[in-house]
C-alpha cells in the first residue's frame, strides 16, 4: 500500500477479512459483508490464506473461487534479472480453468479399498477459458496460443476441451494456435522454456504447470497471479504460504505481492503506473543491494520497500 | 525367422514366481534353446522401428545370444488383431522391447490408447525409471540421481470416460487400495536392494482427498515395514518447483500415473532429454522395456538423427532382466565412452549422423571387450572398418 502511494496510484482500499463462517443453511461461505465489497468493486488484491488441513471446510481459497466464479487462473512467468536461476530468458503465461476438471472434489468410496476421482470437463467452461486465453493474447500483444491436454489417453474429456480451443482459435485468426501433450510441454519447459508463449489448459495440468514455471523464475516468492471471474470480477493474489514462522517480523519479501498488484493495475488500464511501480521493483531487485532474505540479501521487508519507493521518487 | 522362432519358444515353460531380484519381480524365462533367448519386439511408430533396428545392430556385432520375434503393432492397422499377437507373443516370451505405438486423439474414445491397452491386459504395473546425470551431456543441472516408481495401470489413465449430457464429460480416476500397497511395496523394495536412502510419494491429497489420500495412506503403511528408509511425501506441484530449482534432494520418488508422466518428463528433460533415458515397465511376470518418455517422434522419423541412446539402455536394462549382466554392461559402457566421446545425435544439440554414432559405438565395443574369443574380435574389428 505504501509503494501505491508513493507512486499516486489512484486507488482506495476496502480491507476485508474471509475467514470462513457457516451461513444459513449449513454451507461454508465467506462473510456477506466481503461478499458485498467485492461485488461493488469488482477488483481485489488478496495475501495468502491458510488452511488448516482437518479444518472441516474447504479451502478458503476454493470457497472464494466458487463464490465470485473465478474461471480463469493467470499467472505471467518472467525471469527477474539479478534474481539468477538456471533459465533466463523465459517469458511466458500460463492460463488455467480454474472451477473444474480434476479439482471438482467429486470422490467417493465405491467399495472399501476402491475409490473413484472424477475429472469434469464440461463445454461452457472449457470455451469460456479458451476465448479468454486469446482475448488475453490479443490484448498482450502475445504470439500464439498453446493447449495443453492429454487427449490421448483421455479421449472425450481432453478432447472436448481441445474441441473448444480449436473453435474459438478460429474467430482469432492473428493469434497462432499449437496443441502439445503435457508430457511433450514439460519435457521441452525444463529444457527451453523460451519455446512457449501463452498456455492455457485444465485444472490439474494447470496447477502443475504454473508451479513449474514459477519454480523456473525463481520460486513462488516472486511470482504474480490472478483470478479472473464472470461479471469482471477479478482477485489478484500471491500464491505463496502463509509463511507462519515469519510472519510479523518484517522478514517477507513483498515482490509476489507486489507484482500481482501491478498486474492489478494493469488489468485496470492503469498502465502507467504499472510500469513504474514494476520497473522500480524489478531495478531493486537487479542493482542487488537491498534484498530480502529469500532473494538472497539481509534487508528486512520496510527497507526493500523503502527502497522501491525511493526508486520510484527519482523516476519522477 | 519368424516361424523359427515361434517354434524356439512355444517350447519354453514360463516359471513365474516372485523372486525379488533386482528391479524386478518375476524370474527371467530361461534359455532353453542352445542358451539363446528370445524377445518380442514391437517397432511402433515414428522412430521406433529405426531405434530398434540399431539395437538389432548393436546386438549382432556383440553377439548377444538374443533372438527378436517381431511383431508388428501400429496406429495403421485398424483391427485389434495385431495387439492380441502381440500380447499373445510377449505371454510366450516374458520379456519384450518395443517403440511407442501412436494414439491418434481424433479417433472416438472407443479406440484405446494401444500403448496403455498392451501395459493392462499384461498388468505390467511398475514403470521405473533412473535418471542420472551423464558424463559428457551438458544440463543446467548436475549430479542428478532419481529413481522415479510410477504405477502404470490405474488412475488417470483407466480410460473410463462418458459423457453424461451432451456437453458435460466425467472422467474417472481410480485408486485402488491393492494396486498402491504393490506399488509401493515394488518401491521400497527396490529402494533397499539399490541401497537408497530415502523414499519420496508425490499425492495431491489435499485436493483429491479420497483418491490420492488413499494412496498416501498405503504408502505410509508400507513405509512402517521399512525402517531402515525414510519415508516423506510432497505434493505433485511443490514437487515440479523442486525439481526445476534443486533436484538433487531427491532420491526414490513414487507415485500414481499421472503426476509419474509429468515428473517423469520432467526428470528426462533435466537430465538432457528424451533421447537419453530408458525405461522399465515391470509386472509379476512380464516385462517390457521401452524408452522412458515414450515418444513417438513422428518429426525426425526416417531422417537419421534420432538419438538412439534411450533405447539401447533399455536393451541393456533388458539384457540385466535376462541375467545377461556381461553383455549389458558391455554395450552399456561403449554407450557411455562413445558419448564421453561427445559424438552425440542432433537431439543433443549437436549435429551428427546416427549412423556414425552407431559406428563409433560398435569401435568401443571392440576396444573395450577384450576378454571375447580372438575369432570373435577380428569378425567385430573387420566389421568397424567397413563403418
Amino acid at each position: 500500500m505504501k509503494i501505491f502511494e508513493a507512486a499516486k496510484a489512484p486507488i482506495r482500499w476496502e480491507e476485508r477479512n474471509v475467514t470462513a463462517i457457516r451461513g444459513p443453511g449449513g454451507k461454508w461461505m465467506i462473510p456477506p459483508d466481503a461478499k458485498e465489497s467485492m461485488d461493488k468493486n469488482k477488483i481485489g488484491l488478496k495475501g495468502p490464506l491458510k488452511t488448516p488441513i482437518a479444518a472441516g471446510h474447504p479451502s478458503m481459497n476454493l470457497l472464494l473461487r466458487k463464490t465470485f466464479d473465478l474461471y480463469a487462473n493467470v499467472r505471467p512467468c518472467v525471469s527477474i534479472e539479478g534474481y539468477q536461476t538456471p533459465y533466463t530468458d523465459v517469458n511466458l503465461v500460463t492460463i488455467r480453468e480454474n472451477t473444474e476438471g480434476e479439482y471438482s472434489g467429486i470422490e467417493h468410496v465405491i467399495v472399501d479399498g476402491v475409490v473413484q476421482s472424477i475429472k469434469l470437463i464440461t463445454e461452457q467452461a472449457s470455451k469460456r477459458i479458451a476465448e479468454y486465453a486469446f482475448e488475453y493474447a490479443r490484448n498482450n500483444q502475445r504470439a500464439s496460443v498453446t493447449a495443453v491436454h492429454k487427449a490421448n489417453i483421455m479421449r472425450m474429456s481432453d478432447g472436448l476441451f481441445l474441441r473448444k480451443c480449436r473453435e474459438a482459435a478460429e474467430k482469432y485468426k492473428d493469434v497462432k494456435f499449437t496443441e502439445m501433450y503435457l508430457d511433450t510441454v514439460c519435457l521441452n519447459m525444463v529444457q527451453d522454456p523460451t519455446q512457449f508463449d501463452v498456455l492455457v489448459m485444465p485444472n490439474l495440468y494447470g496447477d502443475i504447470l504454473s508451479d513449474l514455471c514459477a519454480g523456473l523464475i525463481g520460486g513462488l516468492g516472486v511470482t504474480p497471479s490472478g483470478n479472473i471471474g464472470a461479471n469482471g470480477v477479478a482477485i489478484f493474489e500471491s500464491v505463496h504460504g502463509t509463511a507462519p514462522d515469519i510472519a510479523g517480523k518484517d522478514l517477507a519479501n513483498p515482490t509476489a505481492l507486489l507484482l500481482s498488484a501491478v498486474m492489478m493495475l494493469r488489468h485496470m488500464g492503469l498502465h502507467g503506473h504499472a510500469k513504474k511501480i514494476e520497473t522500480a521493483c524489478f531495478d531493486t531487485i537487479r542493482d542487488r543491494k537491498v534484498l530480502t532474505k529469500d532473494l538472497g540479501g539481509n534487508s528486512k521487508c520496510s527497507e526493500f520497500t523503502e527502497a522501491i519507493c525511493q526508486k520510484m521518487k527519482d523516476m519522477d | 525367422m519368424a516361424a523359427h522362432s515361434a517354434v524356439l519358444s512355444a517350447s519354453k515353460i514360463m516359471n513365474p514366481f516372485w523372486v525379488g531380484r533386482l528391479g524386478n519381480t518375476a524370474k527371467p524365462p530361461p534359455a532353453k534353446y542352445g542358451g539363446r533367448h528370445t524377445v518380442t519386439l514391437i517397432p511402433g511408430d515414428g522412430i521406433g522401428p529405426e531405434l530398434l533396428n540399431h539395437v538389432r545392430e548393436v546386438f549382432r556385432f556383440a553377439c548377444v545370444p538374443v533372438d527378436f520375434e517381431m511383431v508388428n503393432v501400429n496406429s495403421a492397422l485398424e483391427t485389434d488383431d495385431d495387439m492380441n499377437n502381440a500380447i499373445t507373443a510377449i505371454r510366450r516370451n516374458g520379456v519384450a522391447l518395443k517403440g511407442n505405438i501412436e494414439t491418434k486423439h481424433t479417433l472416438p474414445a472407443s479406440v484405446k490408447s494401444r500403448n496403455n491397452v498392451l501395459r493392462t491386459s499384461l498388468d505390467l504395473y511398475a514403470n521405473v525409471m533412473h535418471c542420472q546425470s551423464l558424463p559428457g551431456v551438458q544440463t543446467r543441472h548436475k549430479n542428478i540421481d532419481i529413481m522415479i516408481i510410477r504405477e502404470n495401470t490405474e488412475g488417470e489413465y483407466s480410460s473410463l470416460e462418458h459423457e453424461s449430457v451432451s456437453g458435460v464429460v466425467e472422467s474417472l480416476k481410480i485408486i485402488t487400495r491393492n494396486n498402491s500397497i504393490r506399488i509401493a511395496d515394488y518401491a521400497f523394495k527396490l529402494a533397499r536392494e539399490r541401497g537408497r536412502r530415502r523414499v519420496t510419494a508425490v499425492h495431491k491429497a489435499n485436493i483429491m482427498k479420497l483418491a490420492d489420500g488413499l494412496f498416501l495412506q498405503c504408502c505410509r503403511e508400507v513405509a512402517s515395514g521399512y525402517p531402515d528408509i525414510t519415508f516423506d511425501s510432497m505434493i505433485v506441484d511443490n514437487t515440479t518447483m523442486q525439481l526445476v530449482s534443486k533436484p538433487q534432494q531427491f532420491d526414490v520418488m513414487v507415485m500414481p500415473n499421472l503426476y509419474g508422466n509429468v515428473v517423469s518428463n520432467v526428470c528426462a528433460g533435466l537430465v538432457g532429454g528424451p533421447g537419453l533415458v530408458p525405461g522399465a515397465n515391470y509386472g509379476r511376470d512380464y516385462a517390457v522395456f521401452e524408452t522412458a518418455t515414450r515418444n513417438t517422434g513422428k518429426s525426425i522419423a526416417e531422417k537419421n538423427i534420432a538419438n538412439p541412446t534411450a533405447m539401447l539402455l533399455a536393451s541393456c536394462l533388458m539384457l540385466d532382466h535376462l541375467n545377461l549382466n556381461d553383455y549389458a554392461s558391455l554395450i552399456r559402457n561403449a554407450v557411455l565412452t562413445t558419448m564421453n566421446e561427445t559424438r552425440v545425435t542432433q537431439l543433443c544439440a549437436e549435429q551428427c549422423c546416427c549412423e556414425v554414432a552407431r559406428g563409433n559405438l560398435c569401435c568401443n565395443l571392440t576396444r573395450i571387450h577384450i576378454s571375447f574369443p580372438a575369432k570373435l574380435g577380428n569378425e567385430m574389428r573387420v566389421h568397424t572398418i567397413h563403418f
